[in-house]
């Protein structure tokens, strides 16, 4: 057994009303750079939709993620080790950047500058790639919003597989919900497996995934090994960039800028502990239904004296332990099992996990009878069907999700009695096999969610790493090069000044 | 031609190129990783790319080892190992020439995605679109010279440009006397060729010293890095 500690993080769909604060504060801090205009570390994404880039769940079509070879171990699904070299001159997994969208800006210039003209001026959309005019944008970020577009093409959605999808494109019988995304920090991620440059690591302290932007030589390898495409290649730069889970901010303590700007207070970031010898054990599991329980089987209860023991053994500093006790991730992945990965078929055994929303009573069962079970709706007469959420969560195994949907119906029900009748119904707890205690915990985490309990992050350790006072003056971060930031007007190696891309506004 | 512009350019010149090669590569690797990358356009548009770039990379890595083992093994290892003169000749212009073609096809392809597509036109740098056609000529000169080959194909004049890069190599100071009286396009292919050597580092040619070989051997998929064991271990 090898303990390793992990910062994971939960996203409580049932709250998440897409505002998207989460991306715009992500990308106002990360991404608002010439070449990374395209990518969003966060997105959120209408569901049923096709999603950002398009159709990404699609891993016939991106390889994404690993598959399971006969003889029972794991290799990327792109391919092994040298069917990732041989692809390196051309990589046919790569999704052009028309499949996420052409970047662009507006004219606003001429608002101001255009003359006199007949008719009203206008700010039109010209291609932050080329500088040229754009005519018609095709596709952007977020294309779906609020089930935007058709739905014989929203529909193209992966996670209806085995659902009867034609009822959901009536008007009545519609129904959608929110996915934010943003990179999973695997256990057991593809990118660095299919990284022929070694620049991708998984960090042991707290299991946040980075690049190495020094070693990265832009192979673009990851980028089609992420099943969630989650990593991005800077074209300005050449090299590919990804969500850095906001390390700084959680190496002090503090919560990720997408987490902290939640308005809905949907976000909860806590440290798991893990066995970090048994990962390629429960990322090999023979049926995809089995991995959400293997990638279970595989966290450590951190109240157990013998997994405390061989955590300091296996060097977890005391206060990650501590933390760890109180980690609203094991409260809703373990204890309450409300909690699912995105995608455990993936096979990357991911650390960003959702809480499946609750939904309206569908038409259908409204206009019969309602299905009720003592007095709580049957969760199978709601309006997302399970299997979409099974197909999301549990690669198809709708019992979990039934099961976590009927528990958080249970909260409610408890909680309207307790607040409103004023009588604490324990036989509501016991009936989804929880207890009055445990609903009214739930109900302060994920209800409630307080700021202290939505984030238990310890401080990390770089006193054990660096020797602070050589770091003294030191110029932080900066894009390579040490101090010099690349801002000089010329570059003898090659690469172009940077410089703002400048929108010929007057040609016009 | 004129003695002493010979000796300058092919007694003095390779000098000036191969020591800014190396002296450039390292200080690019030391002090500017950052640039250090492929420089791939793939993202953002795919078209005439996948064909280029393979053709244009299988056929330049032919050609490349072709010349570095044609040129700079010394001749003696060869007679002792018996290979003709004709028969190494015939290979460098057949296995050459294909190599050059295929090569020469798929530069074509990329040289002419990047002055044409509006995308990558506006993402390219004056290296990017130099080094290319640089490239681009280069494998033409090379082409060209297989015609003169074919005239002369008893391995004579192919032994006078193994001895010149020998010489080269091993500080012989008469070294470039060895291509007096060489076809001129011999000489402006190893004078361009030798440009190209001079510019390397201040390319995205320098990508070609990172092949991920590493990749491998390394012992299975994943990679954990900690700071802890800095201190500690």
């Amino acid at each position: 057994m090898k303990i390793r500690a992990q910062i994971g993080k939960v996203l409580n769909l049932d709250k998440c009303i897409g505002c998207h604060t989460c991306s715009v504060t992500c990308k106002n801090v990360w991404t608002s750079r010439e070449g990374m205009e395209y990518a969003w570390f966060n997105n959120v994404e209408t569901k049923p939709g096709i999603g950002y880039p398009k159709d990404w769940e699609n891993q016939d079509r991106w390889n994404g993620g690993w598959v399971r070879t006969p003889s029972g171990s794991i290799r990327p699904k792109m391919g092994g080790k040298w069917r990732v070299l041989a692809n390196i001159f051309a990589n046919p997994d790569l999704p052009e950047i028309d499949d996420y969208y052409e970047p662009f800006t507006y004219d606003y210039a001429h608002l101001q500058k255009g003359g006199e003209s007949k008719a009203f001026p206008t700010a039109r959309p010209r291609s932050l790639i080329s500088g040229e005019r754009m005519e018609k944008i095709e596709w952007g970020p977020n294309w779906e919003e609020i089930l935007g577009g058709e739905f014989s093409k929203r529909s193209r959605d992966y996670n209806f597989e085995g659902v009867q999808k034609e009822i959901y494109g009536q008007f009545e019988n519609t129904f959608m919900m929110y996915l934010p995304r943003l990179c999973e920090h695997c256990l057991n991620p593809t990118c660095v497996a299919a990284c022929p440059s070694g620049a991708i690591y998984k960090r042991e302290e707290d299991g946040i995934v980075l690049i190495d932007q020094e070693s990265c030589r832009g192979w673009r390898m990851c980028v089609s090994g992420c099943p969630y495409k989650k990593i991005y290649y800077n074209w300005k730069t050449g090299k590919s960039e990804k969500c850095i889970f906001c390390y700084p901010r959680i190496e002090a303590g503090q919560p990720t800028v997408c987490s902290e700007t939640c308005v809905g207070r949907i976000r909860y970031l806590g440290v798991m502990l893990y066995d970090a010898d048994r990962i390629e054990e429960a990322a090999s599991a023979e049926n995809v239904e089995d991995l959400y329980q293997a990638q279970l089987d595989i966290f450590l209860d951190p109240n157990d004296p013998a997994v405390i023991e061989q955590a300091r053994k296996d060097g977890v500093p005391e206060n990650w332990l501590e933390a760890a006790r109180h980690s609203p991730i094991w409260k809703m992945a373990m204890e309450w099992k409300v909690a699912f990965p995105l995608h455990p078929e993936y096979r990357t055994l991911p650390m960003v996990w959702y809480v499946p929303p609750l939904s309206p009573i569908s038409a259908a069962a409204e206009a019969g009878d309602i299905a009720t079970n003592n007095g709580m709706p049957d969760i199978r007469s709601l309006r997302i069907p399970l299997k979409y959420l099974a197909n999301l969560l549990t690669a198809g195994d709708e019992e979990p999700v039934a099961d976590c949907l009927e528990r958080m119906l249970a909260m409610r029900a408890y909680m309207r009695a307790k607040t409103i009748e004023g009588v604490t119904e324990e036989a509501i707890a016991a009936k989804v096999g929880l207890t009055g205690v445990q609903i009214e915990e739930m109900y302060k985490v994920m209800a409630l969610a307080d700021y202290e309990d939505r984030f238990v992050i310890p401080t990390g350790h770089r006193e054990d790493a660096e020797d602070m006072y050589d770091e003294r003056g030191a110029c932080g971060f900066s894009f390579g090069n040490g101090c010099s930031g690349g801002s000089t007007p010329a570059n003898l190696f090659g690469t172009n000044p940077r410089k703002k891309l400048q929108t010929p506004t007057e040609v016009f | 031609m004129n003695t002493y512009l010979n000796h300058l350019l092919f007694g003095i010149y390779p000098y000036i190129a191969l020591a800014t090669l190396v002296v450039g590569t390292i200080i690019r690797f030391e002090r500017e990783p950052y640039s250090w990358r492929a420089g791939s356009s793939q993202l953002l548009r795919c078209k005439q790319l996948v064909w280029g770039s393979i053709l244009f990379h299988l056929g330049v890595l032919f050609v490349l080892f072709g010349h570095i083992v044609g040129l700079l093994v010394p001749i003696w290892v060869f007679d002792s190992l018996a290979v003709k003169h004709e028969w190494k000749q015939a290979l460098a212009v057949f296995g050459g020439g294909f190599a050059g073609m295929v090569s020469f096809i798929g530069a074509t392809m990329l040289l002419h995605r990047r002055l044409f597509d509006p995308r990558i036109r506006a993402n390219s740098a004056f290296a990017d679109t130099g080094i290319l056609l640089l490239l681009w000529a280069q494998l033409a000169l090379g082409l060209a010279t297989v015609p003169i080959s074919l005239s002369h194909m008893n391995g004579e004049q192919m032994v006078k440009f193994m001895a010149w890069a020998n010489g080269i190599f091993t500080f012989n100071p008469t070294a470039s006397l060895w291509l007096d009286g060489s076809h001129w396009i011999f000489r402006v292919h190893i004078f361009l060729g030798l440009t190209i050597f001079l510019l390397f580092p201040f390319t995205r040619l320098p990508h070609m010293l990172s092949v991920p070989v590493r990749y491998i051997w390394r012992g299975g998929y994943q990679i954990v890095r900690t700071r802890r064991s800095l201190i500690n271990g």
